[in-house]
């Protein structure tokens, strides 16, 4: 009796130590890739890998026209996907809870969310690009971006929404507010938090993503700056598997000067959305 | 003619039967409390007056219930503005998580109304007939929930007082408070008493003798018996009644 | 006059919403259509079952064999690596660790599903495969191997966090009578809590699985442009994905039957991946259920 006890102690003691082993794992990769990357590219990022357009010579090249590009789609992408987004939540958590179409919706909206990001890139191929004819444009990836993060911001919106507490919808319901007026005056102010949070993890899985965007062929080599949401565009992360594609050393010491750049957009927003996330949890105990 | 008439009113959620062929009538400048044990109906009665369990699912009602002569129920009737003169004061204190000032002008704002003296002149008015005004009057812009418990539910009083309703529906409004607070909460309903119809339900028998003019005893789904707060308090008619407010069950 | 705002604001919203149903329309509509006129011209059969997918040879072969062994070769190494690691995870973040670690590295694994995965074909090229070359000196620069694993540490955190949140969401009730009759937690953990949360962690293996079938940049930088029916982790090989990147980055003619390729190869990807999608949906509805 006693020894099997014991047995089983060293047991759990191991699988403890086993455990914290995996979890390290996972920490000690994410610090390795990062060390790595910073090694090898920080000594690339100066202003003139910032000011230069692309060029055939490695050392000439710079991120001016992708990281504009970037920014371009991310704007673009969050000026059509949130009210879209936002608007689709509110529908599906406050309006459509009982009804057929809503619950049809639903299955769907989960199913898109599972969609590989590659298939709305030929979803775009066809529809944006050849049948609206809007090319290889800035607008025709804002577009395709903002179908694919679309379920993101519908599901973040539902969940923020959710957490708002019913006393405070009865209470403007009790003082005559309508429908809607509850909705845009009590519910979303109360739930801006969350909803913020999930607009801008949305919007960062855009600004990385570059599948859909390579089938919609806007792997081009472009050297003017795009001024329009019709011209021609690039962005960071295809830049990036250009340079990765290129044999020569100087492209791939681009490369991870261009993952930095990468990397620090991602993390701050995702560093704002959890900050924004905590802020908003300690806020909701009413 | 009285503020307000139910007659045979019954209530269904799905296949339960909550409300069973209730009649009541109620006069104006009273206090009516609804008493009985968990369960009773005697809150879904009182959500009934103004339509707040129209959003739950299988609500069904038969019957009428009359405020100044007009079915409230009645299609061209707007729940919006029914609940403009048939306001509500909630078990829980929930101001909105906005500030002090906000809270109160909410009912004005979304009727339109944008002019800054009238909104202020209506939270100072607002806030003096809850006693809250000498407490608050330096810090309306700070959030409301930085308030009291009792100061949160005088607060949503003067909230539901801005928007000038004739009748005051209050669901066990002292229930999440201390007994100070509670005792405030209490000389308050006995004041606004001049000027409104208030119908409030309470598991405080104390309470409800305290405070009302008129008893409604609710037992299963029906009301067993109604009157004079003195007579149910003292003489009841029914035996159920008796047992109740003697504590024999609860 | 302002019911009819209502009901005009409420029409709005249901358009915005039906925009998702109009998306999965266009998704079957466009994959349907393109690859309708490929199978007029490439029977079923050839594509189901021919061994060899050479499309953009002279010598023109359809078989989608080779993709989907590609794709399952990389997926399987994924989950291989990250179904024990993130489970492990999850265990010991819910029943070992202190509550002040657990808040802290929940977020940090996070972080690795955010990293874009461009990123991580970077180091699956070019910090993995050469790190393990030093083992396998036969192993190919492009190759199964690397972007696999990197893709199960990528997916890591969406098997440790879902199966966290399942193992949490049990009655606390279960857990305190296993340890009332003086179970370890490694015994709590395994005999009662991973069955009682057998449907949250399933959920989270499948849209693991579903993540990793339908990722592309990580194999399309390291695995290699070679379709070919082969278990061997070694050597470089073609995902469905990789092989409507490698389309997509040439010049193809619209209508030709090249193009028309790559929307067959997605609808074999959509297809695999609609079915485990649906799959852990239908779980996850019938485990709501379960505990509302």
């Amino acid at each position: 009796m006693k020894q099997k006890f014991d047995i089983n102690r060293f047991k759990d003691n191991m699988f403890k130590y086993f455990g914290l082993a995996c979890t390290l794992f996972g920490l000690a990769v994410l610090s390795i890739f990062l060390i790595n990357i910073l090694i090898e590219g920080l000594g690339r990022l100066n202003w003139q890998f910032f000011s230069s357009l692309p060029s055939r010579m490695p050392e000439k090249s710079g991120i001016l026209i992708c990281l504009l590009g970037s920014i371009w789609i991310m704007v673009l992408t969050a000026i059509i996907a949130v009210p879209l987004g936002v608007a689709s939540g509110i529908f599906l958590e406050e309006y459509g809870k009982k009804n057929k179409i809503a619950s049809f919706i639903e299955i769907n909206i989960s199913n898109l969310a599972g969609v590989p990001s590659i298939i709305y890139g030929l979803l775009a191929l066809e529809i944006f690009v050849r049948i609206l004819g809007l090319g290889k444009s800035l607008l025709a990836g804002s577009l395709t971006l903002s179908l694919l993060i679309l379920p993101i911001i519908i599901v973040s919106t539902r969940e923020a929404i959710k957490a708002v507490p019913k006393s405070i919808r009865e209470a403007s319901y009790a003082l005559g507010g309508t429908k809607w007026q509850t909705i845009r005056f009590q519910v979303l102010p109360a739930a801006s938090g969350g909803l913020l949070t999930g607009v801008i993890l949305a919007i960062s899985r855009a600004v990385g993503e570059s599948a859909p965007l390579i089938v919609i062929g806007a792997l081009l080599y472009i050297t003017t700056i795009p001024t329009s949401p019709m011209d021609d565009f690039a962005v960071m992360p295809i830049q990036i598997f250009n340079w990765l594609s290129r044999p020569q050393k100087g492209f791939i010491e681009n490369a991870t000067a261009a993952i930095i750049v990468l990397l620090l957009i991602t993390f701050i927003m995702n560093g704002l959305a959890i900050y924004l996330r905590n802020r908003w949890q300690k806020k909701i105990k009413w | 003619m009285a503020k307000l008439d139910a007659e045979k009113v019954n209530v269904y959620y799905g296949d339960h039967h909550i409300i069973k062929d209730v009649n009541l009538s109620i006069q104006e400048n009273t206090v009516t409390a609804f008493i009985g044990p968990s369960g009773c109906g005697k809150s879904t009665f009182l959500r009934l007056l103004n339509r707040m369990n129209d959003y739950i699912e299988n609500f069904k009602k038969t019957g009428d219930i009359l405020i100044d002569g007009g079915d409230i129920y009645d299609k061209k009737v707007r729940v919006e503005d029914l609940r403009k003169r048939v306001g509500m004061v909630f078990q829980k204190p929930n101001p909105f998580p906005k500030s002090i000032y906000e809270n109160v002008v909410y009912g004005l704002r979304i009727q339109g109304i944008k002019d800054k003296s009238k909104l202020d002149a209506v939270v100072e008015n607002s806030l003096k007939k809850v006693a809250l005004w000498g407490e608050v009057k330096d810090k309306l812009q700070q959030s409301a929930l930085a308030l009291s418990g009792g100061q949160q539910q005088r607060l949503c009083i003067a909230r539901t007082l801005a928007v000038e309703p004739t009748i005051i529906l209050m669901d066990e409004p002292a229930s999440a408070l201390d007994p100070i607070s509670s005792a405030k909460i209490e000389d308050l309903i006995s004041e606004l008493k001049e000027n409104f119809t208030i119908i409030i339900v309470t598991h405080n028998m104390q309470q409800a003798s305290r405070v009302s003019d008129k008893t409604a005893f609710f037992y299963l789904g029906e009301l067993v018996e109604f009157g004079d707060t003195d007579q149910i308090f003292t003489k009841p008619v029914k035996e159920l009644t008796q047992n109740y407010i003697t504590g024999r069950f609860g | 006059m302002r019911n009819k705002k209502e009901k005009i604001i409420e029409t709005i919203l249901m358009l915005c919403a039906a925009v998702s149903v109009l998306t999965t329309i266009g998704i079957l509509w466009v994959l349907l259509s393109e690859s309708s006129s490929f199978f007029s011209k490439v029977s079923l059969k050839d594509f189901l079952t021919d061994t060899e997918w050479t499309p953009l040879f002279a010598e023109k072969h359809f078989g989608i064999l080779p993709l989907i062994a590609g794709t399952m070769l990389t997926t399987f190494i994924a989950i291989v690596i990250a179904l024990p690691t993130g489970l492990s995870i999850a265990i010991y973040l819910n029943e070992y660790a202190p509550k002040k670690f657990r808040k802290v590295v929940k977020p940090l694994l996070e972080v690795l599903a955010a990293i874009p995965t461009v990123v991580y074909g970077y180091f699956a090229l070019m910090v993995v495969t050469p790190f393990l070359q030093k083992f396998i000196p036969d192993m190919a620069g492009f190759n199964a191997l690397s972007p696999g694993i990197v893709m199960g540490i990528m997916i890591i955190p969406i098997i440790s966090s879902l199966s966290e949140d399942a193992l949490y969401s049990v009655p606390k009730a279960l857990r305190e009578a296993s340890y009332g009759m003086g179970a370890t937690r490694l015994q709590t953990a395994f005999k009662v809590l991973v069955p009682a949360a057998t449907s949250g962690i399933t959920v989270s293996i499948i849209l693991a699985i579903s993540r990793a079938i339908g990722e592309t940049m990580i194999v399309a930088i390291a695995a290699g442009q070679q379709p070919r029916l082969t278990l061997n982790p070694l050597v470089p090989i073609e995902t469905i994905t990789t092989y409507i990147v490698q389309v997509s980055l040439g010049d193809v003619v619209q209508g030709s039957l090249e193009y028309q390729t790559i929307f067959a190869a997605g609808i074999a990807l959509f297809a695999l991946t609609f079915v485990l999608n649906n799959i852990s949906y239908f779980i996850k509805k019938k485990f709501q259920e379960k505990y509302e």
